[in-house]
Order: C-alpha cells, then structure tokens, then sequence
C-alpha cells in the first residue's frame, strides 16, 4: 500500500521499497518493524502513565492518614494502575519485541498477516484512550480492583464499567490477532532448516505464549460479557439474590487470570534465555529442557486458578487439588533457574547493560518465585491472602521479572534497531538506580503484609507507618530513574558508536547477520539454516 | 523517625542472620498467634521459608561464584558444555522430593482447619458495607460493630491514638477454652473477616455462608485486631474487626448484660425525648452509621452517594425519609437501618439529618413515631 510513496534512497534494501514520509508510514503501515516500534512506544507510554499512578497510590501511603486524594480515588487509581500496566505496558511491549524480533530470527520477511498487525496495534490507542477518558467523566474511572470481582463491579459498580467492559473487548481483540500472527509466522514463515528445536528460546517462549493468549483471552471477553449483561439486561450470573453465583465470575475470572500471569513472564524468560548465552559467552544449558519446561508450566498454569481463591470456601479435596497443582509450578520454574545458572557456570562473561538487567532478574524472579511457593501452600495463605504480601510477591515477578526482561531486551536489541550503541555509563546508571528502586519499594511490603497490612487500603494502622515511608522513597526512585531509560532511549536513536552487524561478541542466531541499523525489509530471500 | 526506620532496617538484617526468632519482636513477620492452628500456620510458613532461603544460597552462591570467577576481564575462557541429562533429573527429582515433604504438613494443617465440627458457640458474620454484623446463634444477642475512630484523626486534624483504625463501637465477644464456629456472610458485595492472631480469614459472599472456627485456649484473654481483606468499595480501609476473648464465665455474664440491653433500648423508645436530646445522640450516630457516605457534612461523596444537606428527601416528606433509612433503597448501597439502629438512634439521627446543615425543619422524629412506622 506504499508503493505510490515509496521513497528509493534507502542503500541497504537491495531493491525494496523504504518507508513512507510522514504520519501516513505509521497509520498505514504492514511493516513488522514499523508495528513493533510504535507497539514498544505506546508501552513505554502507558508505563509513565500507570507508573505516575503508582507515585500517586505511594504518595497516599507514605504516612498514615488521608492527605492527598481520597478514598474513592484511591481506588479509582489501583485500578487503573494494575489495568494499564497489565494490558497497557507489559503485554504491548512484548508484542512490540515479537514484531521486530521473531521474523528476524527466523529469517522471515515479515509477519504472516501484516494487514491485520496494523490493525491489532491501531485498535490499542482507541481502547486504552476509553479507559482512560473515565477518569474525567463525573462517575468516575473504574473502582473495584484490576480483578473486577463481582458484585462490586456489576450491582455497586460506577457508570463508567461499561467503558471498561468495551474497552477490554477491543484489547481482547487486539491481543488475540497478535497472538495468532505470531503462531502463523513461526509456523509457516521459518526459513529453510529452521527446525522448531533450533528455534531461538525467544520464539519458543513467544509462540508458547500466543497459544496461551488464543485460548484465554476469548474466556476475558466472556466474563466482561456476562458482567454487561447483569448490568445491563437483567441477567444474573453473578447476583445471589438473582440465583448467580458471585463465587462462578472468581473461577472464570481466574480462569484467564493464571495463564494472564504467564503470558506476561514466558516472553521474559525468552528474552533471558537470549541474553545469557551472549554475554557468557557459551551455549544455552540444557535447551531442549528450556522448552520442554516451558511448555509445562504453560500446561500447568491451566489448572492452578483456584490458588487465588483459597478464601473463598472451596471444598477440602478441591483446596488440596490446587496447592498441589501450584506447588508443581515450582520443578519447571526451577529447572529454569538451575539452566540459566549453568550457563553462566565456567562462561567468560561481561556485564553490559542487557545482561546486568539479565541477571537483575535472574535472582529477583527468583525471589517472586520463592514467595509464591509460600502462597501456595494453602494454610499459610489464609494468612497471606490479600495482605502487602501479596502485593510484593506479584511485584517482584511483574517489576523486575516481565519488566526488567523487557528492558533487558530492549537494550540487548536496541544496536540492531539504531545502528548504535548506548552509552554504557547512562546504561549502567539507569541500571542500578532500578535496582536499587525496585528492591527498596517491594521488599519492605513482604513485612507488612506479614505483620498484617491488607492490600487496597487507602490508609492504615500505625504499625505499618515506618515501612511505607520507606516502601514510597523507593518508588520515587525507581519512577524517576526511569526518564534516564527514556533518555538514553532518545540519545541512542539520534547518534552513537556504530554498532557492528554482531552487535555483541558472544551473539549467535540470524538477527545478527543482517545489517545494523536493520534495514527497512530483510530477508526477502530465506537464509539457510544448518 | 529516622532513627527508628534505621533500627528496623538493622533489625531486618540482624534477624535475617541470625535467628527466626528474632524478627517476630520488630513486626517483621506473621504473627504466631494464640491457636493451635494459628501456631501450625506460622510454622509452615518459617518451614518454608528456610526451605527457599537454602535454595536461593545454594542457586545465587554458585551463580555469584561464576560472576566473580568466570568472567572475561579476568580471562576466563568459556568452557562449550551445554546438556547434562543426570543435572537435568537431578534438578527435577530432588525440588520434587522437597515439595512432597512440604505438601504432607500443608495437608494436616489443612484438614485441621476445615474440621468446623462439635462447635461450642456459633457466631454468625455479616459483612455490610462498611461494618460487621455479629449474630450470637440461639443467644438472641446481635449487634453490627462500626469503626470508632473520629474522622478528624482520619483527616490528620488530631493525633492518632494507639489502636488507630483498628477499633470499633462493639467488640465481637468469644470465650475461651471452648470451640467458636464462625459463620460468614455478606449483605452486599465481598468482603473477608481477617483476625491475623487466631489466623481466620475468610471471603464474606453474598448468596453463600462459609464456615471458620477458632479455638482459644485458656489463659489467652485478651483483645485482638483485624480488618477487612477483600476490596469492598470505597471504605474498605475503614471496616475493622475487635476480637475480645473473655473467660466463659465472663462470657455468659456477657451475654446477659447484652440481653439486658436490649430490653432497656426497646423501653426507651416509650419515653420522651426532647429536641435537643436526639440532636446530640443523632449527631453521633450519623458520625458512625452515615457519614461514611453521605459526608460529615451531608454533602454526599462523588456521584453514587448523595448529598443531604438541602436535600428533598430530608427537607420535605418524613416519612418517606423515615421509609429510606429503615427499608433501605434496593439496588443501591442505601442499607436498611431496621435492624441496625435502635428505634431512639433511628429517631435521633433522622431528627439530625432534618435539622443539621441549615436542613432547619424544626421538625422533631421521636421514637414513637419509629415504632409505629415499623408495624
């Protein structure tokens, strides 16, 4: 659709077609690369947004009493911040990271379906532009939690749930059509010899991730649905005193909500599984356990939903059949661990940026990871349940997991995009500024959730005053630290030392034989691979 | 302040080297409670605690041992190995050894904990937004129980006291030495009653009752605070729960007393009040019951709780205003106060609400005309 535009000046593509000028390249664009940059911009863009939030819900809780919002905003802002982070940041930044990377590391000249890919990014704009536009209606924005359990997001909700249900239909769709280009590229488009056991871990991991992604977000878009109608047309799936079960929207909401949970983590442990091979210098360990892991926790992570539920009032048997089923999560997520650790065993490794954050979420994933083998033994969670606990836990996978995987991968990738690399001193400073941000705003929270703080709680008791203050300075600067990340971002897109074809020493797979910066269309002719 | 974090911090540390028992003094860790199921909890949790803690030293010791040995600078030459299958079932095997170890103890506790047989005293638990209804079952004794702490220190306008959203009007009252079944509920949407020190947390959900029980031994008398657990709206925070364990006998007394008081409440109602008496019993009751939603100063609160200040309702027709507090408004979060409120507090407060905020009708509610209403 740019041929009438088309602009002939571009050396590196033997032939091609160059972008477009102006904003038409971007509104009508099917190129992969186009789709994953503005993906990866709308991401950053949401994080600034949720994470401005996040300063917001801090600043509330950095001492006890109510100083500067209310309640019901209060509210209003853990909703929106769990929201946008969520479907806003991490999930649009991992498809931003597919889009560019799984065709080049395939040697596939595009994504399968670049006309819907142009599609599934621009439907994103329009969903986030409505939930977001609620918090300046007089209802309010949505107040009832990121998990929307009924009945206080159906009966007790605010006008403005509709928005939120419509919006989460139009992500829905957005997701499901990116997910399903992914698994038709890597299935149809690989370059000869690409056999699906030499796929990078990358691939595996995403191509994991979208069959996960095609079979929950449809159960998502159920449940908002059976909500509409209970709002709406005076059905009651979710009203007891209509004959609806409150207890049924915790189960179907779950339901899409743990395999949610790995969606947002799998992509990450691809991007790790990249890195740490680079930069050690030495083959990935025990690939083929990689993948055999993987797909076992995806396997699992449908049969563990009722782990969030254990308050609820389950049955015995079925309370048992749920810690058991989660805490086998653990074997795969560990075998994991002990692979990346071998790798690294006898490498010859360098600290570059993508790998400090590789390694950042190496042991701070695995820390996430320690915590929700405690929430998983059941007795203990009926203490821990809906405590800050909770909410480190999630946070340590969240943050410096799926996070600081995203990051990892975008500075590992970023030569490739440029043609430059990063100054490594502002790297290296963005680093440990988020390390040390990130450690000083969620390790306190595992304490108070302890010591009893429950989450969602706009002010609290006086015990939990000293470690909040200390859990809202750290916030601060893990928000702060990262507009360096946006600089450095910035400062590498306009200059810097020219990045090689290789990039990195230790770097092995097809991305790295095409040119640096990667030119506008790459692998018109398949690549063959031994 | 500063010194304190500082001491904390230092504390986290110390006990995180030293010993377990050190961290529960700072408030670091769960509390262990005053039940046998509490105390299984709590070493469940230690059990498992030291079980990852182990792990992470032995995974990130090898993993840091590499960073600092393997590295280029210091002229490391990568080795090329990159499959072992005895790792692979080792690392597999041994993490399944553990977990089996662990889900053995987890299994017991469990089943402890859902025996809600041969109960001694049964005590059902509504949730409401935002207070707790506690019904003594074959007692005829109930109450609801509302957070006591004044909005001024809420809104930072007086110094917060000790026990700072952690106190109520009416503690839920157990005895110990005996076995207590809770039967939790919900009026509205859900909540979940959390008392951390007889580790019972349980969802309160409309259409269903879940069953908890919690045996206090002897000796263990005393006060314990909770609070809500699940995201209830907008006054979640505010919601929550004094446990006061008494000895039995202390608590039939108690009992009694409560039984008592309800016979003097449904008197009263047959006397007179003046004006100026419901005035000030109505202002506090609106500060306990109503303002949550309507505002200290009736102003309402965003657009779903309005306002009453100038309002139709409080200005004109009484007894439709005497209708809405005692039957509530279906659909909406407007509860039925019938049975929350005493027909003199009921008076009171509508009284209040027909007067205070240049509402100025002048007009007097008295009980009598609450009890007439009713029928």
């Amino acid at each position: 659709m740019t041929t009438a535009t088309a602009s002939h000046d571009n050396h590196d593509d033997h032939g091609h077609h160059g972008p477009a000028k102006g904003i038409m390249r971007w509104v009508l664009t099917t190129n992969h690369k186009d789709i994953g940059t503005m993906y990866l911009w709308f991401s950053l863009t949401m994080l600034f947004i949720g994470g401005t939030m996040a300063l917001i819900i801090r600043s509330e809780l950095f001492q006890p009493g109510m100083q500067l919002i209310e309640p019901e905003f209060f509210n209003q802002m853990t909703t929106m911040h769990g929201l946008i982070m969520v479907f806003g940041a991490i999930m649009p930044a991992f498809v931003g990271l597919a889009n560019w990377m799984v065709p080049l590391m395939i040697g596939a000249p595009d994504m399968a379906l670049p006309r819907m890919n142009n599609w599934s990014f621009w439907i994103l704009p329009f969903a986030f532009g409505m939930l977001l536009f609620t918090l300046f209606t007089e209802a309010g924005a949505p107040n009832f939690g990121w998990t929307f359990y009924a009945p206080l997001s159906t009966t007790y909700a605010p006008s403005s749930v509709t928005y939120f249900i419509f919006g989460v239909h139009m992500m829905g769709i957005s997701s499901i059509m990116g997910a399903i280009n992914i698994i038709v590229t890597i299935l149809n488009l690989r370059a000869p010899g690409m056999t699906l056991m030499k796929m990078p871990l990358f691939v595996w991991t995403w191509f994991i991730t979208a069959y996960l992604l095609v079979a929950v977000m449809p159960v998502l878009a159920g449940v908002v649905t059976m909500m509409l109608m209970d709002i709406h047309y005076g059905t009651a799936f979710f009203d007891a005193a209509g004959g609806g079960d409150p207890v049924l929207f915790q189960h179907v909401f779950w339901f899409f909500g743990h395999p949610e949970v790995y969606i947002m983590i799998l992509p990450a442990f691809g991007i790790v599984s990249q890195i740490i091979p680079t930069f050690a210098r030495k083959p990935l360990f025990g690939y083929a356990s990689m993948v055999y892991a993987t797909s076992s926790i995806a396997f699992l992570s449908f049969i563990v939903w009722a782990h969030h539920m254990f308050t609820v009032g389950l049955p015995l048997q079925t309370e048992l059949f749920f810690m058991y089923a989660t805490m086998l999560i653990a074997i795969p997520t560990g075998v994991k661990v002990f692979n990346w650790v071998s790798t690294m065993f006898r490498g010859s490794m360098t600290f570059e940026t993508p790998m400090l954050f590789a390694l950042a979420f190496v042991v701070l994933f695995t820390i996430g990871g320690f915590s929700g083998l405690m929430l998983s033994i059941a007795p203990a969670d009926f203490q821990y349940h809906d405590t800050y606990f909770v909410v480190a836990h999630f946070h340590y996978v969240l943050v410096p997991g799926a996070l600081f995987g995203i990051i990892a991968g975008v500075y590992y990738w970023l030569p490739k995009w440029t043609g430059h690399y990063i100054n490594e001193n502002l790297g290296k400073f963005h680093f440990w500024m988020s390390f040390i941000g990130v450690n000083v705003t969620f390790f306190p929270m595992h304490f108070i959730g302890l010591a009893g703080m429950p989450r969602r709680i706009p002010d609290y008791a006086l015990q939990f005053a000293d470690f909040n203050a200390i859990a809202t300075v750290g916030a601060f600067i893990f928000g702060f630290s990262q507009l360096i990340f946006l600089f450095v971002l910035i400062k590498t897109i306009r200059g810097g030392e020219k990045a090689t074809d290789q990039v990195w020493e230790g770097a092995e797979g097809l991305e790295w034989t095409i040119p640096s910066p990667a030119p506008y269309h790459t692998f018109a002719e398949p690549p063959h691979v031994k | 302040m500063l010194f304190r974090t500082w001491q904390r911090l230092s504390s986290v540390v110390l006990g995180l080297v030293s010993a377990p028992a050190a961290m529960a003094d700072w408030e670091l860790n769960m509390p262990q409670g005053i039940t046998e199921v509490s105390q299984s909890i709590y070493e469940l949790h230690m059990l498992i605690f030291w079980i990852c803690v182990w792990i992470g030293v032995v995974v990130f010791g090898v993993m840091f041992y590499s960073i600092f040995k393997h590295r280029k600078s210091k002229g490391a030459v990568a080795s090329k190995f990159h499959e072992s299958l005895t790792l692979e079932i080792l690392w597999t095997a041994l993490p399944t050894v553990i977990l089996i170890a662990m889900a053995v103890p987890a299994t017991t506790v469990l089943i402890q904990m859902y025996d809600t047989t041969n109960s001694d005293v049964d005590i059902k638990i509504t949730g409401y937004q935002w207070k707790w209804e506690y019904n003594y079952l074959g007692e005829d004794v109930g109450f609801f129980s509302n957070l006591t702490t004044p909005e001024d220190e809420i809104y930072n306008l007086a110094e917060k006291n000790e026990n700072y959203l952690l106190e109520v009007d009416k503690h839920v009252v157990v005895p110990t030495g005996q076995k207590v079944r809770f039967l939790i509920t919900s009026n509205d949407v859900i909540h979940a009653w959390w008392v951390p020190e007889i580790a019972v947390k349980k969802d309160a959900i409309p259409g269903y009752i879940n069953e908890s029980w919690a045996f206090i031994p002897e000796g263990e008398e005393g006060i314990y605070r909770g609070q809500c657990a699940e995201l209830c709206g907008v006054n979640h925070g505010f919601m929550p729960i004094v446990l006061e364990a008494v000895t039995g006998d202390e608590y039939q007394v108690w009992l009694e007393e409560q039984r008592a008081g309800k016979i003097a409440e449904a008197q009263a109602a047959l006397g007179d009040f003046s004006y100026d008496e419901l005035m000030v019993k109505g202002a506090d009751v609106y500060a306990r019951s109503c303002a949550a939603c309507h505002g200290g100063e009736g102003q309402g609160l965003g657009s779903v709780f309005p306002a009453l200040a100038g309002s139709d309702i409080a200005l004109n027709d009484m007894a439709a205003h005497i209708d809405i507090v005692l039957n509530g408004k279906p659909g909406t979060a407007m509860q039925a106060y019938a049975t929350q409120l005493s027909d003199v507090d009921m008076a009171a407060v509508i009284t209040f609400e027909r007067n205070a905020w240049g509402n100025d009708t002048g007009e007097t509610v008295t009980p009598k005309m609450i009890t007439d209403a009713k029928k």
